[in-house]
């Protein structure tokens, strides 16, 4: 059974004058996957993130996102794919109800489709009673569970989930990546970044970056048995070691 | 505040700040009172450029009043004007105008000759043997009519406010901003501490900077400094003095660098600019705004500034504006530190 | 007397619409290490403010070293040493430089108190001349900490000291920290992290500024009342839902690569008839065993407990 691959990069590179921030990065990534991409800060996840969704163009190597060449149609990745941050994802003087009808609307849903969604959503969700509050009034959990629904409300191929659980609570953290389950079980493929190394182990597969290279790359099952430890926290600490010798 | 400030601004420059001289300080030294220095005032008067003053001053007195900055021009008409022009069909007034700002001195006195030489062609329009009025006109203190005294103070109070106002409470808010104002509070560090800390490097750049300005000024273009020197960096230090409480204050209020470059641009920059008297003359202004013009500082730093430079005053007469000045600092001042906040909330 | 105590704080914001802190108490011993452990908008960052005198609480009162809060702000200013959450330091001057400030402000040398913090600035010494804006999240922090000891404090109040850095080295500041308090220092810190609450003494578990539970991480874990199992198969999304799907089941969550959860009532019959239904639902290669809770699974369980608190933070199924 061949399962689609939406996500396919071969030496991906980019570089920012004598600096090389992601260094010819290969994989890809099947229809429905849940593909988490760990490493610590600066190891090149965000930048590599951000050539995938069209919003940097490589400096060489390539990359096909939804079937999509990101060197010459960015724009239309952009309309194929969700996308979810820590940092940004709601507008917080806008209720829940608006924030779901406006990006909706900027994902191109007509009237109709907009309404449907959003009560789904709503439902979904069990905030029937809060559609009229701000977000901003919204505890930090919640906003991100309404934020993901958000990212997928139109349905994308793929959508790229940045730090998405940070900070919060962890019975919230639980039923956030239950709402990612259920996403990739309707084919939609997840792309992931965390801080959270057991959260690594909920991937179908996992990716390491060090220094801007991908340093494993494996079932979370796999990576252990090849590095001989217990938990994706072990194998990590063993490639974020050997990358400390080259210094800071 | 995106539709209040290009409302406020043309209602300013429309209805108040212009130009034009309206309403100027006139002294009319009449010795002959006779019917032709009569008619002559009387088109004077007819007139709303000036408001005069009718006063036998010596020349001592006119020079102190013009010293005072009471008034912009003095005409004097001689002892016998009338029997002069009848009897030998020339006479001569004179025509003194303060000339520190070359603009006004010229406008002032082109309205005066511009009207006598009126007269003078009617009165001339019924008799065989022209009569002539010689009109001797001096500029005080500007003789050459130089522009450079009029601008240089000008430049002077908005360097000094741009680096003094600004830069010092963007500084201090960026602490706030970035968050190592919350270590600096938990240390035994007083806060006074934080703030003097700041405005001493801007002090030292303000000064370093008034003295490139002013040698620039000297010998690039020309500006005359009739004054004592010394007076002249005693009174910018304590505008620049001025200008740091005020960048202290304004730092209190905002708790962004975007917020603190705002209020210091609009909230001091704009109406320096247009109500210190630089650009556009306060005295043809209406009445509130003359009033309101009292709070900016830069007005009384620009007169004394001024008043040094070119009219070589000194203490004596200048005295009162250094007041203000100081009086505002310690204002300014007692209000940024009642202000400052010595937690976060 | 204790080293820290918080009596009955509380404080809240935006014109008391906003609750941070519910009536908190609390107290630390000189030489512990305290973890405040709980999500984002808990309440952390306003108690670390509250004690370092930075804010005022609308009501209680709170003292360090036996110093009160708010009469003895500035003694108290001058001898705590305070990482707060953002790295809070001089971007545009380098370590050395920055370090150098700290100590200055503090009326001191950093040669005089070396000893305290050399087994951290060790490790930073070969960047002295780099802007700390040009250095790594994890080297940021040893210099803050560096910065915060360069006094030698009495008492170290870190707030979120380990958020946004790299597992490895979070691993090492928490090394550093139990050092520190070999040396007979009282550490606060608050994390995010629940893995790292078992390296505190005592910890106390707080959200919506409310605290749930403050003892050791051992005893806490001691006291979940219920038996915790860990199962997992080759198909773990659907294993979730046929656990939710089966009436014995209490609250179970995905952990790691295991899914944890409780049975309603203790019957010995329990394992063996979840298994067969699991069967029936198509699952095989069933690893079911006990497990021990983590400090996790007890925050989890001490706040499904905390329903009725007015928001939707309840533990609602999936769809």
């Amino acid at each position: 059974m061949e399962t689609e691959t939406v996500i396919k990069t071969k030496d991906l590179t980019k570089r920012f004058e004598n600096f090389v921030a992601v260094d010819k990065i290969s994989f890809e990534v099947k229809k429905g996957e849940i593909f988490g991409f760990l490493g610590a800060n600066g190891a090149g996840k965000t930048t590599a993130m951000r050539m995938l969704c069209g919003l940097s163009r490589p400096t060489s190597g390539e990359a096909i996102v939804a079937g999509i060449d990101v060197y010459h149609q960015p724009e239309k990745i952009k309309r194929n794919i969700g996308y979810m941050s820590q940092k940004f994802s709601l507008y917080e003087d806008l209720t829940v109800l608006e924030n779901i009808k406006f990006y909706a609307g900027i994902y191109g849903l007509t009237d109709k489709q907009i309404k449907d969604k959003s009560d789904e959503l709503v439902q979904k969700l069990g905030l029937q009673n809060q559609i009229k509050i701000l977000v901003k009034s919204l505890p930090l959990g919640w906003r991100q569970k309404l934020a993901f629904s958000v990212a997928i409300v139109h349905q994308p191929k793929i959508v790229f989930l940045d730090e998405p659980t940070g900070g919060v609570d962890p019975a919230t953290r639980k039923q956030f990546w239950d709402m990612i389950y259920d996403a990739a079980e309707q084919g939609i493929t997840i792309f992931v970044t965390t801080h959270y190394l057991d959260e690594a182990e909920y991937c179908d597969r996992v990716c390491i970056m060090v220094d801007g290279r991908i340093e494993a790359l494996d079932t979370p099952y796999q990576l252990k048995k090849s590095f001989n430890v217990d938990n994706i926290t072990e194998v990590f600490y063993q490639l974020a070691r050997k990358a400390k010798r080259a210094g800071d | 505040m995106l539709f209040g400030v290009p409302v406020v601004q043309i209602v300013l420059f429309g209805f108040a700040l212009t130009n034009e001289i309206k309403n100027s300080n006139i002294v009319i030294v009449d010795n002959a009172k006779d019917m032709a220095s009569q008619q002559i005032i009387n088109k004077l008067a007819s007139t709303d450029y000036f408001i005069i003053h009718k006063e036998l001053l010596s020349s001592n007195q006119i020079d102190a009043s013009f010293k005072s900055g009471d008034i912009k021009l003095a005409i004097v008409f001689p002892l016998n004007f009338n029997e002069d022009l009848t009897h030998t069909n020339h006479a001569q007034i004179q025509v003194i105008a303060d000339a520190s700002d070359p603009n006004t001195g010229t406008t002032l006195t082109n309205y005066v000759t511009g009207i006598v030489a009126d007269y003078n062609a009617q009165f001339n329009k019924d008799i065989e043997i022209p009569y002539q009025i010689n009109q001797e006109v001096r500029m005080l203190y500007n003789p050459d009519l130089k522009g450079a005294p009029n601008f240089v103070p000008g430049v002077i109070a908005m360097v000094m406010l741009l680096v003094c106002v600004m830069m010092t409470s963007i500084s201090i808010v960026r602490e706030k901003e970035l968050g190592t104002m919350e270590v600096l509070l938990v240390s035994p560090f007083k806060p006074i501490l934080v703030i003097f800390a700041k405005a001493i490097p801007y002090l030292a750049l303000s000064i370093i900077n008034l003295t490139i300005i002013l040698i620039l000024s000297v010998f690039a273009l020309d500006l005359p400094i009739k004054g004592s020197i010394v007076l002249l960096y005693a009174v910018s230090i304590l505008f620049i003095i001025t200008c740091l409480s005020l960048g202290l204050l304004v730092s209190t209020g905002a708790s962004t660098q975007q917020g603190a470059m705002t209020l210091s641009l609009v909230g001091m920059m704009l109406p320096t600019l247009m109500l210190s008297g630089y650009m556009f003359p306060i005295e043809n202004m209406p009445m509130p705004l003359q009033i309101l013009s009292n709070i900016v500082p830069a007005k009384w730093f620009y007169i004394t500034i001024k008043d040094i430079m070119l009219k070589g005053l000194g203490v004596r007469f200048i005295w009162k504006e250094i007041l203000i000045l100081f009086g505002m600092t310690v204002f300014f001042l007692f209000l940024s530190l009642k202000n400052f906040k010595k937690r976060l909330e | 007397m204790s080293t820290i105590t918080l009596n009955n704080i509380t404080k809240t914001y935006n014109k008391k619409t906003v609750l941070a802190v519910d009536d908190v108490s609390l107290s630390i011993e000189k030489g512990e290490l305290f973890g405040l452990i709980g999500p984002d908008g808990a309440g952390k960052t306003s108690i670390f403010r509250i004690l370092t005198t930075l804010l005022l609480a609308d009501k209680g009162t709170a003292s360090v070293v036996g110093l009160d809060v708010v009469k003895d702000y500035h003694k108290i200013r001058g001898i705590v040493g305070y990482m707060p959450g953002r790295f809070s330091l001089y971007q545009d001057l380098t370590v050395e430089e920055n370090l150098n400030f700290f100590a200055t402000v503090f009326g001191t040398t950093v040669k005089e108190n070396y000893d305290r913090i050399k087994d951290i600035y060790e490790q930073i010494e070969p960047f002295k001349d780099r802007r700390a804006g040009k250095l790594s999240g994890g080297m940021k922090q040893k210099l803050a900490l560096c910065c915060a000891l360069v006094h030698k404090p009495e008492v170290l109040f870190l707030d979120e000291p380990t958020t946004g850095v790299d597992v490895v080295s979070r691993k090492e500041f928490w090394e550093m920290l139990k050092r520190l308090k070999q040396k007979g220092i009282t550490i606060m810190v608050s994390t995010s992290y629940m893995d790292e609450a078992t390296l505190c003494d005592r910890i106390g578990l707080i959200i919506n500024g409310k605290i749930l539970s403050m003892d050791t991480p051992d005893n806490i874990v001691k006291a979940y009342p219920d038996k915790l199992y860990a199962i997992k198969s080759p198909k773990m999304h659907q294993l979730i839902r046929d656990l939710r799907s089966y009436d014995g089941i209490l609250n179970c969550y995905a952990s790691g690569e295991f899914i944890h959860f409780s049975f309603k009532n203790e019957e010995k019959e329990n394992e063996s008839q979840l298994k067969k239904h699991l069967q029936e639902k198509g699952q095989a290669d069933i690893v079911l065993k006990d497990t021990t809770p983590t400090v996790e699974d007890c925050f989890i369980k001490l706040l499904g407990k905390q329903d009725g608190n007015g928001n939707s933070n309840k533990d609602k199924g999936p769809n």
